[in-house]
């Protein structure tokens, strides 16, 4: 029993205190700062580097929908891109999502989420989640399963994943979709009434990542349904999906 | 000669490689495995004129591997060898899921993961085992799951809530990785990314097989002071899964405090994790010939603190969680899985060591930093749950003695060797000891030396069957318990 009660003591409160403020570590790899007259070279040495495709050369882009912030583009240009630790990176527009030289932080985030207001009417004090891996590698699935444990709580919110579609109201897709799971997930998705939302998690889920081009996959389902909402990241850290779900739901 | 002996990462020529009679290899594999020794890989190569059948047992006592093949030209099929040593049976699965060549006489010849070659692999044709009677009645559960979770298939046949039987369908998330390491073979980069993203939540564990394959296929040594950093790196991705483990194991059993209090611990874990290399998982750290970020001073005594914090942590919780009676309750003698049974079936890792099977690649096969440090296999007899449970917390403290260890003698060295090409027509076997247990990749270049075949074998392909056994004759209500206390890969399986 004393023990137990050391223990409660020790632990004390782990909730982080304000989501929508915290900061990550420096070392994290999140918002990439492009300065394009940095690097002197030819910026097609950059653009072969990238594991999957996400950099373009001219005018010089990162996708963030293909980014898995490896950051092997920041030592290939010598630092003239940049991995800040920004991690705010949701986004309700997939073009949006392609981040060009001399772009700022402030200046994505200002036009990275729309925030409809029937959105914030519908969804603003209770949005339940009916979660789906379709060919995750666990990664994301996991940092989704970090957005409800104590240090960052998302049921505080009143956001919550539950286990039944019928009592979702959106839901979130992890994984690359294979072939073996567009029919589940296809399924999972028409059993959730409507209106319902889709939200796109991690690059994989955005545009195939690691996986893109694989023959396995079957990625159907987003040519008939629209992603309402992007998070991008390789896995995304748990503020970045918290706080690119509260902006969406307008209570960011 | 019928076996070429080889050491975990020694790189050899693949025409050294015997190639022997189909039945000479089947009666060989049989005696040797009855003889103590087991199936490390069992995998198939297509080429130009057939398909070559490739076996490699491990003489764990003795640190030995050894490789065999036979050749299918015309032949469509072979005596199984399942009957004889049920640990190939998953094995021979496969096979004749991407070959076509039929094991005759295999008792369970159904699909891995994308179907039996010429019949279609939709739902329909798979046909579960299924039992007849009176008060007899099926639960389908999955492929989508109530939690965020991976997807796949449980089918129980029960009496009452007593499971007579549980059938796992897997291969929801098979994404073709064997092929796109084949695809992208000339994209060196890549392919470490890939290999992280094989199971997500093993990055370092199989980021670390396959680049230490290819720095063997080179002939690369990488630095010790970079074996060190691999190693605190590999330990750590142990230490946080194991703590997430129980974790979910107290949440399993609605013990909250082990919850919430486990999950603190593995969120400081992770944290030190990203403070090395920049992401919770260990992303973007390992790349061939050494690693990406270094341990400065700071970091040092930042990693230091937090295990040595940890390893007070932990023990408390562990003393509080592991004295409740209503978890030891849950815990203690459900999901038993013999000693026998573990090693009939071939499991590996802390589930195996659990049921008392003394396996560690760590300590069998060293490889990376641990050529340099002997590691002690920890074993329990009990094989339920609570053994299951319990292990995860004696190998987190073993991890931190590990890495206190390497901390206090990190030496000085080259972060990462530069690339080089690697050797032709060469074959390598590199094994890992995840946190699940043995990882198995295997890589082949071609006469140009580019890579032609990897073959890769997460723990989970060894381990699934024996959730099936575990729960027999337990409550249905005890399965999401068993089942987290194996904490298989889905994608690891399928690939």
């Amino acid at each position: 029993m004393l023990d137990l009660i050391k223990l409660r003591w020790k632990h004390g409160n782990q909730a982080i205190p304000d989501v929508r403020k915290a900061t990550l570590m420096k070392t994290h790899r999140g918002f990439p700062d492009i300065d394009e007259s940095k690097y002197h070279d030819d910026w097609q040495k950059v653009v072969d580097v990238c594991p999957t495709g996400a950099i373009a050369a001219s005018p010089v882009s990162i996708d963030l929908g293909k980014c898995v912030f490896c950051g092997e583009c920041e030592r290939a240009s010598g630092g003239a891109i940049r991995f800040t630790n920004d991690h705010k990176l949701g986004c309700t527009d997939r073009s949006r999502l392609i981040v060009s030289s001399g772009t700022g932080y402030e200046q994505y985030l200002g036009a990275a989420i729309d925030a409809r207001r029937e959105i914030h009417k519908m969804f603003g004090h209770s949005l339940k989640l009916r979660q789906v891996s379709a060919g995750g590698c666990n990664g994301c699935e996991m940092e989704l399963n970090a957005c409800s444990n104590v240090n960052f709580d998302m049921g505080r919110f009143g956001i919550d994943f539950v286990a039944s579609p019928r009592h979702a109201d959106g839901i979130v897709i992890t994984g690359p979709v294979t072939k073996n799971m567009a029919h589940a997930l296809s399924d999972a998705y028409k059993s959730i009434g409507e209106p319902k939302i889709v939200i796109a998690v991690g690059a994989c889920t955005i545009s195939g990542g690691a996986f893109a081009g694989s023959d396995q996959l079957d990625r159907k389902f987003f040519d008939e349904f629209k992603i309402d909402l992007y998070v991008p990241g390789c896995p995304p850290h748990p503020l970045t999906f918290i706080n690119a779900v509260l902006e969406f739901i307008g209570r960011g | 000669m019928t076996w070429l002996e080889i050491r975990n990462l020694q790189s050899v020529r693949v025409s050294e490689i015997p190639v022997i009679p189909i039945e000479e290899l089947r009666s060989e594999t049989i005696s040797r495995i009855k003889d103590g020794e087991r199936f490390v890989q069992f995998f198939g190569d297509k080429t130009a004129d057939g398909v070559v059948l490739y076996v490699v047992l491990a003489d764990d006592n003795a640190s030995k591997l050894f490789v065999t093949s036979s050749k299918f030209v015309s032949e469509t099929a072979y005596q199984s060898i399942t009957p004889e040593a049920s640990s190939a049976h998953l094995f021979e699965r496969e096979f004749y899921e991407q070959f076509g060549v039929m094991p005759e006489g295999h008792p369970w010849l159904k699909p891995v993961r994308s179907g039996i070659p010429g019949i279609d692999s939709g739902e329909k044709q798979y046909e579960f085992f299924s039992m007849e009677g009176e008060e007899v009645h099926e639960v389908g559960v999955g492929p989508i799951h109530a939690g965020v979770i991976e997807p796949g298939h449980f089918r129980f046949s029960c009496h009452g809530e007593k499971v007579y039987q549980l059938e796992i369908k897997l291969g929801f998330q098979h994404r073709g990785v064997e092929e796109l390491f084949i695809r992208n073979a000339h994209r060196p980069v890549y392919l470490e990314k890939l290999a992280e993203s094989v199971a997500g939540d093993t990055v370092i564990g199989h980021s670390g097989g396959f680049i230490r394959a290819v720095e063997s296929l080179a002939d690369v040594a990488v630095s010790n002071r970079a074996k060190v950093i691999r190693t605190i790196a590999l330990e750590l991705e142990r230490i946080a899964v194991h703590l997430g483990d129980l974790s979910a194991l107290s949440g399993d059993v609605a013990y909250l405090t082990g919850n919430s209090v486990f999950g603190a611990l593995r969120t400081k874990v992770i944290n030190t994790t990203m403070s090395i290399c920049g992401n919770r998982f260990g992303r973007g750290l390992m790349t061939f010939g050494g690693v990406n970020c270094d341990v400065t001073p700071e970091l040092h005594d930042r990693i230091s603190s937090v295990i040595e914090q940890l390893d007070d942590d932990a023990a408390l919780a562990a003393e509080v969680l592991f004295s409740s009676a209503s978890v030891l309750e849950r815990f203690e003698k459900t999901g038993v899985v013999k000693k026998e049974t573990a090693v009939a079936i071939g499991m590996v890792g802390p589930a195996a060591r659990a049921s008392g099977v003394a396996l560690d690649v760590r300590s069998d096969h060293p490889f990376g930093g641990f050529e340099l440090i002997p590691v002690h296999k920890l074993t329990l007899e009990s094989g339920d749950v609570f053994a299951r449970a319990y292990i995860r917390f004696v190998e987190i403290k073993q991890s931190i003695r590990i890495i206190r260890e390497q901390l206090s003698r990190l030496p000085v060295g080259e972060l990462k060797m530069e690339r080089r090409e690697l050797a032709s027509g060469s074959l390598v076997v590199s094994m890992t000891e995840g946190w699940r247990g043995e990882i198995a990749h295997i890589v082949m270049t071609d006469g140009d030396g580019k890579i032609r075949k990897v073959k890769i074998k997460d723990p989970s392909f060894n381990n699934w069957f024996a959730l099936s056994l575990a729960v027999r004759g337990e409550g249905v209500s005890d399965f999401p318990l068993c089942n987290k206390s194996f904490n298989l890969s889905y994608c690891g399986f399928d690939l």
